[in-house]
């Protein structure tokens, strides 16, 4: 009886607080058969225990107040980077050294390294944020404006203040080069897309790998294609058409792949019930593969077009720039969204600096809507929109409303297409 | 006795069906005509450059055209040199997010995180060069001039023509160096970089992952022997296509580094160059040569991101996550 007790004690100091009294190896629970032992409460398993919380935030302070006597006393630190790498190395060293009081080196191992990938995950998240939230913040002098979305810079010289001037022709610019860049794209990536998956042979195989071999073509040297073709020996002027044509060639091969790769998930079975209806291949497709992967298809476009209305480097060589509202996309130069914030932070003057700041909040959100958009018609399958639902209703539970809408945006997402390329 | 013998099936088709098959075909003919004439034209309008240099081409560091004296040698290790500092930078951070986001982050905010990373991964490089210029350039300084003074001895990370211990040294020698271009490339790339691995770490089967829990593994241990050498096609493949973007970037380099023409050694010092920002810088004032000579660039720079594409497919399809998509 006594062992019984004392083994049973052991098993209850396993689930408590402290791994330090686990009891030693040696020691087997074989309770008598037939012998009541209780009932067993329910284990957590996971979750976070006071002494860990403890330890990360005692070594974070002491590798502060090291970092300031490192600082001051020892050897003179200067900038806040330099500071927060050398508090974060004896941050982990210290977390380290106050995990091994407790533990073996495995269990330091584990802790030190689970440590280090959350900060590092939390560093990016953070420095891209930051990002955001930086060229957001220098831009916002410029947003409030009305006038910013309303007129051009045609009037507007670099010494102006922001109450004169804007970015309508960039605006105007971008949506109509991106709309002839889908017009071109959206009809021959799609029909490509379907040809790969539909006629499968050895010279579909050979296309499949030129279009993956152009996916890795710079975006600054197919704007030199158009450059040198269009431009120099047809004599296309600079214009929104030229940068058109720069962009899809910069997008057909991203979209052809992604579209590929969602076409290929269309079940087999699908397709065979359907050619086993007796239907011929045509309809096969459009009333079978095309609306089957409708919503894959979507956002593989979109996030190809999300590409393609921030590339600047092939709009750089072939759109020419002006500071004035053009929408005819065939004669003189049109200017885009990236373009215009590239033209604008050359200037000097803080209030065009910030014209150009503006300019990229505005363009970012030009790139969150489409990813949204993307999101919403990516995410529409009944199951998994009912999935989404019932887990958002665990979670954001608590939630405001509103709150809650505008996260089930952002959080659907779609398995199949990626902008891997 | 009757024998079965295969027989010879054949298709007729209708003619919705021939026009729908003449279509796709035209359809991808039609970028396979696009596609290879890009790549025709770059490597014939290049050859006339190339002829005329010949080998010098990749040995030369001076970029006149129409002086006949030019070549891709300082320009390509510039562009090595960022990409290479970009990787540094990326693979850590990309290697820790896919962890964090697969096997470390709270269940409920996993497809958030996932979403924000595909998220980052469309924001226009634009936005990245804005911000590495008005922010990373002179906040970086004090960190440069750090590893330098300390390792300096390093080679690569040595500044001439200042003394570091020096604190009235002027620190533009530290701006628009190569280091604060890899480094905003590298955070650019890094979203896309991670949205490969996590997507590859979070297939390692599940049977797997509980065997080595059930038989006493930490999280850590469980990672290192299940999850890492599943992902490991993943981790390299994914590392390669950011390579492959990191080596195209043109924007946000081009707005940070200040070109030279020659081969620059030492990352932090000012003065750096790369293929792309050489094309976007020079295309407008060039000759008929000259614009040859970008071509040739064009190609050069076109070339290498192509190895490195079709290397980081051949190690993804090669390896055992790889196998099944």
């Amino acid at each position: 009886m006594a062992t019984t007790t004392k083994v049973a004690k052991s098993t209850n100091a396993l689930v408590g607080e402290s791994r330090k009294k686990r009891p030693s190896s040696k020691t087997t629970t074989i309770h008598p058969r037939g012998e009541f032992v209780g009932v067993e409460p329910k284990r957590t398993l996971g979750g976070i225990r006071v002494g860990d919380l403890l330890s990360i935030v005692g070594a974070a302070v002491a590798a502060f107040a090291l970092t300031i006597v490192l600082a001051t006393q020892v050897a003179p630190i200067t900038g806040g980077i330099a500071f927060f790498v050398v508090w974060y190395l004896f941050f982990v060293g210290l977390y380290a050294l106050l995990v091994s009081i407790d533990d073996t080196k495995t269990f330091v191992m584990d802790r030190v390294i689970a440590v280090m990938v959350t900060s590092l995950a939390v560093l990016l998240f953070s420095v891209l944020i930051f990002v955001i939230v930086f060229v957001v913040g220098r831009g916002a002098e410029a947003l409030p404006y009305l006038n910013f979305y309303t007129e051009d810079m045609g009037l507007a010289g670099p010494l102006d203040p922001l109450k004169v001037g804007g970015v309508v022709h960039a605006i105007a610019g971008t949506l109509i080069q991106i709309s002839i860049a889908l017009a071109i794209t959206i009809p021959l990536g799609i029909a490509a897309a379907v040809y790969l998956n539909e006629i499968p042979g050895r010279f579909s195989r050979f296309v499949r790998t030129i279009v993956e071999a152009m996916t890795a073509l710079p975006s600054i040297v197919a704007g030199l294609f158009i450059f040198a073709t269009a431009i120099l020996m047809f004599g296309v002027p600079k214009s929104g058409f030229a940068a058109s044509l720069a962009i899809s060639v910069m997008m057909l091969p991203i979209m052809i792949r992604s579209a590929d790769v969602v076409l290929r998930l269309v079940p087999q079975t699908l397709k065979e019930a359907s050619i086993g209806l007796g239907a011929s291949q045509w309809k096969t497709v459009w009333n079978v593969v095309l609306p089957t992967s409708r919503s894959g298809l979507t956002t593989s476009i979109i996030l190809a077009t999300a590409r393609g209305v921030g590339e600047t480097s092939p709009v750089l060589l072939t759109s020419g720039f002006t500071a004035e509202l053009n929408v005819n996309p065939l004669e003189s130069p049109m200017v885009s969204l990236p373009l215009a914030i590239f033209q604008f932070v050359k200037s000097p003057e803080p209030t065009m600096i910030a014209r150009g700041f503006g300019t990229a909040a505005v363009l970012m959100l030009l790139v969150l809507t489409l990813f949204v958009i993307a999101r919403i018609i990516g995410g529409m399958t009944p199951e998994k929109s009912a999935r989404a639902r019932i887990r958002r209703a665990e979670f954001f539970g608590w939630f405001p409303a509103t709150a809650r809408k505008i996260m089930a945006l952002i959080r659907r997402r779609t398995p199949n297409v990626k902008e891997a390329l | 006795m009757l024998t079965d013998t295969p027989r010879k099936l054949t298709i007729i088709r209708d003619r919705s069906d021939k026009v729908f098959r003449g279509v796709i075909r035209a359809g991808g003919s039609t970028v396979l005509v696009i596609m290879v004439l890009v790549g025709s034209f770059l490597a014939y309008r290049a050859s006339q450059a190339l002829n005329k240099a010949g080998w010098n081409f990749f040995t030369e560091q001076a970029w006149e055209p129409d002086a006949g004296k030019f070549g891709i040698a300082a320009v390509l290790v510039g562009t090595i040199l960022i990409a290479t500092v970009a990787i540094f930078v990326a693979l850590p951070l990309s290697l820790g997010t896919a962890l964090f986001i697969t096997e470390y982050a709270p269940r409920q905010i996993r497809s958030f995180l996932v979403s924000i990373v595909d998220l980052m991964a469309a924001i226009p490089s634009v936005v990245f060069g804005l911000w590495g210029f008005f922010f990373l350039q002179q906040s970086i300084v004090p960190v440069s001039r750090w590893i330098s003074q300390y390792f300096g001895w390093i080679p690569g990370l040595g500044v001439t023509g200042v003394d570091p211990t020096d604190p009235l040294a002027t620190t533009t020698i530290y701006t628009s160096s190569t280091f604060i271009a890899g480094i905003v490339v590298g955070i650019m790339v890094t979203p896309i970089v991670t949205s490969i691995m996590r997507e590859v770490f979070s297939q390692t089967p599940v049977g797997e992952r509980e065997g080595a829990l059930a038989l006493g593994a930490t999280r850590w241990a469980m990672i290192r022997n299940v999850v890492l050498p599943f992902g490991q096609g993943g981790i390299i493949g994914g590392t390669m296509l950011g390579l492959g973007r990191a080596l195209g970037e043109t924007i946000a380099v081009y707005m940070i580094i200040s070109p030279v023409f020659v081969i620059q050694p030492h990352i932090l010092q000012n003065g750096a160059s790369s293929v792309a920002a050489l094309i976007a810088l020079r295309y407008g004032e060039s000759t008929q040569m000259g614009l040859s000579a970008l071509m040739a660039a064009g190609l050069a720079l076109f070339t290498m991101t192509l190895i490195v594409n079709f290397g980081a497919s051949i190690v993804v399809s090669r390896s055992r996550s790889g196998a099944a998509s």
